[in-house]
């Protein structure tokens, strides 16, 4: 058997890492277009793809997380913030799953 | 001229949403976390050491399978790697007032949603923005692993279920409304959901872990965009 602290600790130690080296090694100012825009992208593409398909999987049945992903995608469109747009994906989540158990 | 005061507090205020996702979030995990033999102080010392998602599920998969210290190491590796382009992205932006103290500071709070905020907030980055929403995020993570862990079988299955998509509606609310100035980020959206539902359920390329996966999206898709779409670049316009 493992010792759990470890695991832990070592998890911990290999995150910071990954988060401070970057930022602390890497100061100049970057002028290359190219990264400057591939830079720009990452966010982008990291966060849909961590979104999609996770986001239908993650609820009890695939239906009310597509809902809960048009709902999302919908709302997002519409601008609305961070908070609204995450807790009515919430709502339709639980409303499909009531009505889907009801059937 | 914006004080740093200022930047804390605009940054608390921006962090106060991601609080309430991460604690949905984070809830879930701290129920799993306890389901599965781990103690309630050892679940909030992952919440409180870590500070992510992805990579604190992977690790208690492994623990609970009882894993090589070494499958933890690289799991978290490429599971968090991409964590490094945020920072390196930040890197280029931060003001760090010639104290490397921020650099460190900061980087602690890297997460997928502070990065999200804080790369959208000013040209310049003020580590005191990151400060702020970290001060509020972070206890909302911790806070809600301590309450997962607490009582996670008193909540009913439907309730988790639904709680457990909250952090993904927070990306959606971050990457799509920039879209609507630069279509390109439409496409880079699109492509990379729908490779990533390509990795997920075809044969063959399924069998890459999530981590690994997610990687190999964000370094193909985001240099092909950066090749076809250049960012147009307002300080330096010498062709």
């Amino acid at each position: 058997m493992h010792n759990v602290y470890i695991y832990i600790l070592a998890a911990a130690l290999v995150t910071y890492l990954i988060r401070a080296l970057p930022l602390v090694l890497w100061r100049k100012e970057i002028t290359s277009p190219f990264v400057k825009s591939f830079l720009y992208y990452v966010p982008y593409a990291c966060l849909a793809a961590m979104t999609f398909p996770a986001m239908i999987t993650a609820t009890e049945s695939i239906i009310s997380g597509l809902v809960g992903f048009l709902v999302a995608a919908f709302l997002a469109f519409r601008k609305k913030s961070l908070v609204v747009v995450a807790l009515w994906a919430c709502v339709a989540v639980f409303i499909v799953e009531r009505a889907l158990t009801m059937m | 001229m914006i004080t740093n005061e200022q930047e804390y507090r605009a940054g608390v205020r921006d962090g106060i949403p991601i609080a309430l996702g991460y604690f949905a979030v984070s809830f879930t995990f701290g129920m799993m976390a306890v389901t599965g033999g781990l103690k309630i102080f050892q679940a909030v010392l992952t919440s409180v050491t870590n500070v992510t998602s992805a990579g604190q599920f992977a690790a208690l998969t492994i623990i609970f399978g009882d894993g090589s210290y070494l499958e933890v190491i690289l799991t978290t590796l490429i599971i968090n790697l991409r964590y490094s382009l945020m920072s390196f992205a930040v890197s280029q932006k931060i003001d760090d007032k010639g104290h490397s103290i921020h650099r460190y500071l900061v980087a602690f709070g890297m997460t997928d949603e502070i990065f999200g905020i804080s790369i959208n907030h000013r040209d310049r980055i003020n580590p005191f923005y990151n400060y702020g929403a970290m001060s509020v995020a972070i206890p909302g993570w911790c806070l809600g692993t301590l309450l997962g862990a607490v009582l996670g079988n008193v909540l009913p299955a439907m309730v988790i279920s639904a709680l457990s998509v909250a952090i993904y509606g927070m990306f959606m609310a971050i990457i799509i409304p920039p879209a609507e100035k630069n279509k390109a980020l439409y496409v880079v959206i699109l492509v990379s959901m729908l490779l990533s539902a390509a990795f997920t359920y075809l044969p063959l390329l399924k069998q890459l872990t999530g981590g690994f996966v997610i990687i190999i999206i964000t370094v193909g898709v985001a240099a092909v965009a950066a090749v076809i779409q250049p960012v147009p670049d307002p300080e330096q316009e010498d062709s």
